[in-house]
């Protein structure tokens, strides 16, 4: 039951969408007016606004130059403003300066776009996977496995080890699905405690003979054959196949979600589950099946990690925090594969030039992180954004609403 | 008949503008102590959010409240019950795993120190009051554990504790019996002796003819009229509501069932609560006739249609349809024995609010030929057949590509009501069909209903509105309790007999 | 007029998923009792002995010690299980089927831990002060989950509440002294708090994402400053040290002593805590208001109740709660702090939450029952127990999904949880 909308029957002659309050022109030039346009807005002004913040906060916390100010103000404030800029001169040129600076962000953008398809889907049934470390991981170890047990013909290889990937993704990614379709348990939880485990566990793997590099006593695994490594796209940087298979992840999703009749009751259920089994969906399969290939895709992203870039080899922990980075990504692509796929290329985007910021300017990557996290309140909650900048909100938005509680 | 002088609350000029809605528009209403005004009109008039506003839940765009002559700010319900009003709501606003005497101290706690609770001197309070008005009523029961006429006593207890001298009921008669609508008559009549000034909303004209002093009607927003009782008839009122002269007759031929087509057998089912909600139950439905079940909800009536529509287990007994086992169907395979299921929560089970009308419309064929090949889904056969039905069926919308939630009541049902029938049908369950909705589209409803039995349908229709009920069906079965405790034939029995059977009582032989 | 019943209907029908429930945990602790026969008994040495050291090297009495063969602990304790099971069974008495299987989980620890103390000696003792210390994270993280879900808000973010308020009470502790510090980790407890409180209902965020947003925020924010600020100034990473205040007399009970009465503030608090939530909760005004907000926003919000209000009040105390477990991490617990120092535990403190029945006193048990999942791999690791460290670690998540899946029957959380709260 709705609270605080009108009780029953709205009157039939429904107004047509109001006009936002721009002058003519501006809509023309920026599209503003237009629905992409306004899909846009929110976005632009959240990046633009998370690097103001990054600026403050490089300038707060550059210990030197703070205390430069008590000597000479304005020699300070000049030295801050230098900083800020460096920093970003660099974020920049990392990002987009130079083809292989291009190929770096396609390179890093590579997983984030797998990783953040794998959530968007999981977000379009209703569920909230936060798991794809621990997906990533598994389906990683499944595919360094085949990449160094095997000698075979490249492509051969490859996809051998990709499918490998991709299936113990899917099965790791199918447990809290199972339980969330069986017992209720809220995803939430099992996801972020199947993270942990995977993470031991890969620990673990990583010191057995079945994984361990032969002559380390570390926690290290044996090299990926090289007729499983992924070729590079160019001869230039490091962006390798692994990004034309986002490409094509990005279509399926697309179709899946939007064409197929999996999809069409995938979102079903993601609205409204009653629905969905009124319906005559079985709706705890259909949990299975969203984290099945939620897995899956985050399988592909872990194994992307192994088989595409140097050492070529499983470190503990090699999922990093793709996972979050993932989630954010989702929420700044609306959870729809295109809007994933952009988000996607902004972020690393971010990611290569945050590395050469944190290279030539000193600053650690962290503050990329910071950043995202701002990106995604921002997205989030347009209305912060709005409030900020003073602009109306669109007509009839529909507001980010996942949860429905913990209940079974 | 007690006034007191000068005690009276008026709402002047009153209006709400919701985004796209005038819910109210410059309205004046007035009640005075010792009166009971009744305050009519159809779904969506805006009875509810004209009372809102005298409660302080919504702020008027313009106009206000005054008490005895003073104007008030309404900004919260606090402000409402400080001035003496109180408000017993249509969905009751008890919070379940409390205690009766927690609910009704809620907000008014009697407390020692640190606010710490006094909960004998809660309950005594409780006590107090249900003695003065005949309420009975056990102050530590769990809330949740009390049938709903109780309910709505421990509501009337909220309202009286905080010495409410003006008391709205929002449509209190729809979870009640007849029986109980007497009882609480009863207390009405009580609470007016009593000098308190009473405002009865309700789409329920008999009754509103029954107890009230003065009657006010509103349509689209304003108040088009103001009567009194002994000078309207039921017809005139329908006829003020709704803007037209209303048929309150379904019209329909004398039915002519033939070969059986729906057979319970002495089902058993059980709730979420594991309680056992449909005791034992065997009816039959023949192709061509509409039966009806009566009953107050509750009473297994949900339970009944989950189990013979698939989404729920039955424990032991039997569904057939046209012969074939049933039991233990998923609802796809039922669906697939040309079942129609119109389902009792229109939003909650038989929409996808956020998808648009297209989408809705082949939410039950998705799967299969026309609308997709294998796995891939064919959305222009899916739009053509959305066309079709939405002009077909008259929905009113801005297109099949806008979202279903931006359709009032009536017309969703309609999407509903057209996906439903339109294929071959053998089977049409009905819970609820016409729950808040416009006449305007109730008759509709009805009319396709009536017509598909005359298709030689059978059609079961579940429905807590003992007139849609009596007017609609061909036969009554009346549930209690999970059993069914009486059979009617409509055209003769009395609304008494089958009150009486609602309430459990042994019914008279048919 | 007729009297229609007042009491509670009549529950004619039988409880099905509570026996199938029974059923499971029946066979599940005969199972148990027939695989602690096997390799707690079977595959034990007839002549090993465990020694379980009941006192620490500083008590007040020492040399309490209890011997046990190892082999006829295991066979006793197979025998207790399967008669427990055996009992479950019967569904006679279904609401002790979860006592029941309480005490099965622990006898089974007791055989487990007797059968890796094989031949050698344990301090029981020992670990069972940890598991009061380990669970005091786990258990403020719990009541802050609780505090704020009572009010049907979800907070996902106690992890950043924990980390944050850690990393302040480093820094500030460093420079000016631990009360300060733990001041410090308070407010900014409070004030993430305070922010999932703004984005959750003022803005109407999903509370998920507020809350993962807010913990991406703190780990990004503090471990930035940790590698940019503590590494070039470690003197900011040095706050001082809360020491234990021992409860005289109290302290010096055997077992019981060291187990509760000689702890640092810390874990008084956290006692005193639970107490206070649950009398606050269900015997005082502010307990009810905060509850009916919880449960029924609207019918609180139709007796003048500022639900609001309301919900910012008990979201900021949460945070209060989850700056003192923050506090005690880097105050007390462990000597400085580290990047993501917490790893976790503010999301098995929700878990504990769930599994505590969103009830102050069943948190309490919980936060117990994780804290010593958490010691168990330190201690098994010394006693150099053949089971490989890394899957010690996974314990407390497994048993984690284990409890949130229901094995412990099904939970009701506050009815309105997750829901904001939309007025006119």
């Amino acid at each position: 039951m709705t609270q605080g909308a009108p009780p029953e029957d709205p009157i039939e002659d429904e107004d047509p969408i109001e006009d936002q309050g721009y002058p003519e022109w501006f809509e023309r030039v920026t599209g503003v007016g237009s629905s992409i346009g306004q899909a846009m807005v929110v976005p632009v002004l959240a990046l633009f606004t998370a690097l103001i913040i990054g600026g403050v906060i490089i300038i707060l916390t550059d210990l030197d130059t703070l205390r430069l100010y008590g000597e000479s103000p304005g020699e300070a404030a000049k030295e801050s403003i230098v900083g800020v800029w460096e920093a970003y001169k660099a974020l920049f040129l990392g990002a987009v300066g130079s083809p292989r600076a291009i190929s770096d962000t396609l390179f890093s953008a590579t997983p984030l776009i797998l990783a953040g398809l794998a959530v968007a889907i999981g977000f379009r049934a209703g569920l909230f996977n936060i798991g794809v470390n621990g997906q990533m991981l598994i389906g990683g170890m499944a595919a360094l496995w085949v990449g160094f047990s095997f000698s075979l013909p490249l492509v051969v290889h490859i996809m051998l080890a990709f499918l490998a990937g991709i299936i113990f993704g899917a099965l790791w990614g199918s447990i809290a699905g199972l339980l969330k379709g069986k017992t209720g348990a809220h995803e939430v939880i099992t996801t972020i405690m199947l993270n942990f485990i995977a993470l031991f566990l890969v620990d673990y793997l990583l010191k057995t003979s079945f994984f361990q590099a032969t002559g380390r006593q570390d926690p290290i695994s044996r090299v990926v054959a090289e007729s499983a490594r992924l070729p590079t796209l160019f001869p230039w940087g490091r962006v390798h196949i692994g990004f034309l298979i986002a490409l094509v992840a990005v279509f399926f999703t697309y179709w899946l979600l939007f064409k197929s009749s999996i999809g069409f009751e995938f979102r079903a259920v993601g609205f409204n589950p009653d629905a969905g089994r009124y319906a005559g969906m079985n709706v705890a399969w259909i949990y299975v099946s969203v984290m099945a290939i939620s897995g899956g895709l985050a399988g592909i992203a872990g194994s992307n990690q192994l088989l595409g870039l140097a050492p070529y080899q499983a470190l503990p922990g090699f999922s990093g925090t793709t996972g979050f980075d993932a989630i954010a990504l989702a929420l700044l692509g609306r959870s729809h594969p295109f809007g994933v796929l952009a988000a996607g290329l902004l972020f690393g985007a971010l990611r290569a030039g945050g590395r050469s910021m944190q290279g030539l300017a000193g600053i650690p990557l962290d503050l990329v992180l910071i950043m995202q996290a701002l990106i995604i309140v921002f997205i989030a909650a347009p209305e912060l954004v709005r409030s900020i900048y003073r602009i109306k909100a669109p007509e009839g938005e529909e507001g980010l609403q996942l949860t429905k509680g913990w209940g079974g | 008949m007690q006034r007191e002088a000068g005690l009276e609350l008026e709402l002047r000029g009153c209006s709400k503008q919701f985004p796209g809605v005038l819910a109210c528009d410059n309205v004046n209403f007035t009640v005075a102590g010792g009166e009971i005004v009744a305050l009519l009109g159809e779904n969506g008039a805006g009875k509810t959010t004209l009372m809102n506003i005298l409660y302080g839940l919504y702020t008027p765009t313009s106009g206000m409240v005054l008490v005895d002559g003073v104007p008030l700010k309404m900004d919260s319900p606090a402000d409402a019950i400080a001035a003496g009003i109180g408000m017993v709501h249509q969905h009751f606003m008890l919070v379940p795993v409390f205690t009766v005497s927690e609910n009704v101290m809620l907000g008014v706690e009697p407390v020692g120190r640190a606010g710490w609770l006094k909960q004998a001197e809660a309950a005594d309070v409780v006590r107090e009051i249900s003695g003065r008005y005949n309420l009975e009523v056990d102050p530590d029961a769990m809330v949740e554990d009390l049938p709903v006429g109780v309910q709505q006593r421990v509501e009337i207890i909220k309202v009286l504790e905080r010495e409410a001298r003006f008391v709205v009921f929002d449509e209190p008669t729809s979870v009640l019996t007849p029986r109980e609508v007497e009882g609480f008559f009863d207390i009405v009549r009580g609470l007016k002796e009593d000098g308190k000034g009473i405002v009865f909303i309700s789409h329920k004209l008999g009754e509103a003819l029954e107890i009230a002093d003065r009657i006010v009607i509103m349509r689209a927003g304003r108040t088009v009229a103001e009567v009194l009782p002994g000078e309207v008839s039921e017809e005139q009122l329908a006829e003020l509501m709704v803007g037209r002269p209303v048929d309150l007759v379904v019209h329909k031929e004398v039915a002519k069932p033939e070969g059986v087509v729906l057979s319970v057998d002495d089902l058993v089912v059980f709730d979420d609560r594991d309680q056992r909600a449909v005791d034992g139950v065997s009816f039959e439905v023949r192709a061509g006739e509409i039966v009806g079940v009566a009953g107050v909800q509750g009473n297994g009536q949900t339970q009944l249609v989950e189990a013979i529509t698939g989404l729920r287990q039955a424990t032991t007994g039997s569904v057939s349809i046209g012969g074939t086992d049933v039991t233990g169907d998923t609802p796809r395979q039922v669906h697939k024995r040309e079942v129609a299921h119109v389902p009792e929560d229109r939003q909650r089970s038989g929409l996808v609010l956020p998808f648009t009308v297209t989408e809705n419309t082949v939410l039950d064929s998705y799967y299969a030929p026309p609308i997709s090949r294998g796995v891939q889904m064919d959305w222009g056969a899916a739009r053509e057949r959305a066309e079709r039905l939405v002009e077909e069926y008259d929905v009113r919308t801005p297109g099949i590509d806008a979202l279903v939630s931006t359709l009032s009541g009536g017309n969703q049902q309609k999407v509903i009501v057209a996906r439903e029938f339109e294929r071959d049908i053998t089977l049409v369950i009905a819970s609820q069909p016409t729950r808040g909705i416009d006449v305007g589209s109730i008759e509709y409803i009805h009319a396709r209903i009536v017509e598909k039995r005359d298709a030689g349908a059978a059609v079961l229709i579940v429905s807590s509105e003992l007139d849609e009920v009596v007017g609609l069906s061909d036969r009554v079965i009346v549930m209690f309790d999970g059993k069914i405790a009486g059979e009617f034939d409509p055209a003769v029995a009395t609304t008494t007999e089958i009150g009486l059977a609602m309430l459990g009582s042994e019914a008279e032989a048919s | 007029m007729t009297d229609v019943a007042v009491s509670t209907t009549e529950v004619k029908a039988r409880t099905t998923s509570e026996q199938r429930r029974a059923t499971i945990v029946g066979v599940a602790l005969i199972a148990l009792g027939g695989f602690v026969f096997w390799a707690f008994g079977l595959n034990v040495a007839g002549d090993l002995d465990s020694t379980f050291k009941l006192s620490l090297p500083t008590d007040r009495f020492q040399g309490i010690e209890w011997t046990v063969n190892t082999q006829l602990l295991g066979f006793v304790v197979a025998g207790i299980l399967a008669f427990l099971g055996g009992v479950v069974l019967r569904r006679s008495h279904l609401k002790w089927t979860n006592r029941i299987l309480a005490v099965g989980m622990v006898l089974f620890v007791l055989a487990f831990l007797a059968w890796a103390a094989g031949g050698k000696s344990f301090s029981l003792v020992g670990m069972l002060r940890s598991t009061v210390i380990l669970s005091v994270p786990v258990t403020l993280g719990a009541l802050t989950g609780l505090m704020c879900e009572r009010v049907a808000i979800i907070n996902i973010a106690i992890e950043g509440q924990l980390l944050t308020a850690a990393f302040v009470g480093t820094i500030l502790g460093s420079a000016f002294g631990p009360w300060v510090g733990l001041f410090g980790a308070l407010v900014s407890g409070a004030v993430l708090g305070g922010v999932l409180a703004v984005l959750s209902i003022k803005y109407r965020v999903d509370q998920i994402i507020a809350g993962v947003v807010i913990n991406i925020f703190a780990l990004g924010l503090t471990s930035f400053l940790a590698s940019r600020v503590l590494a070039e100034a470690p003197h900011f990473n040095s706050p001082g040290r809360f020491t234990p205040w021992p409860i005289p007399i109290l302290s010096d009970i055997p077992v019981l002593g060291p187990m509760f009465f000689d702890h640092s503030f810390f874990v008084y608090g956290m006692f005193i805590l639970v107490i206070v939530i649950h009398f606050g909760l269900f015997y005082t005004r502010w307990g009810l208001r905060s509850r009916s907000v919880g449960e029924h926003p609207e019918a609180a919000d139709t007796v003048g109740i500022n639900v609001y209000r309301t919900r910012y009040r008990n979201v900021i105390l949460g945070g209060l709660i989850a700056g003192f477990g923050g506090a005690f991490i880097t105050l007390s617990q462990v000597p400085r702090f580290e990047e993501n120092i917490t790893a976790g535990i503010g999301f098995i403190g929700l878990a504990a939450m769930i599994f505590g029945r969103w009830m102050p006193f069943g948190v309490l048990g919980a936060g117990l029952v994780f804290g010593f999942a958490r010691g168990l791999q330190t201690k098994l690791g010394i006693l150099g127990a053949p089971i490989p460290s890394e899957f010690l670690s996974m314990t407390p998540y497994i048993v984690t999904i284990i409890v949130v899946a229901g094995v412990v029957g099904k939970a009701r959380p506050p009815a309105a949880d997750g829901q904001p709260y939309i007025k006119d």
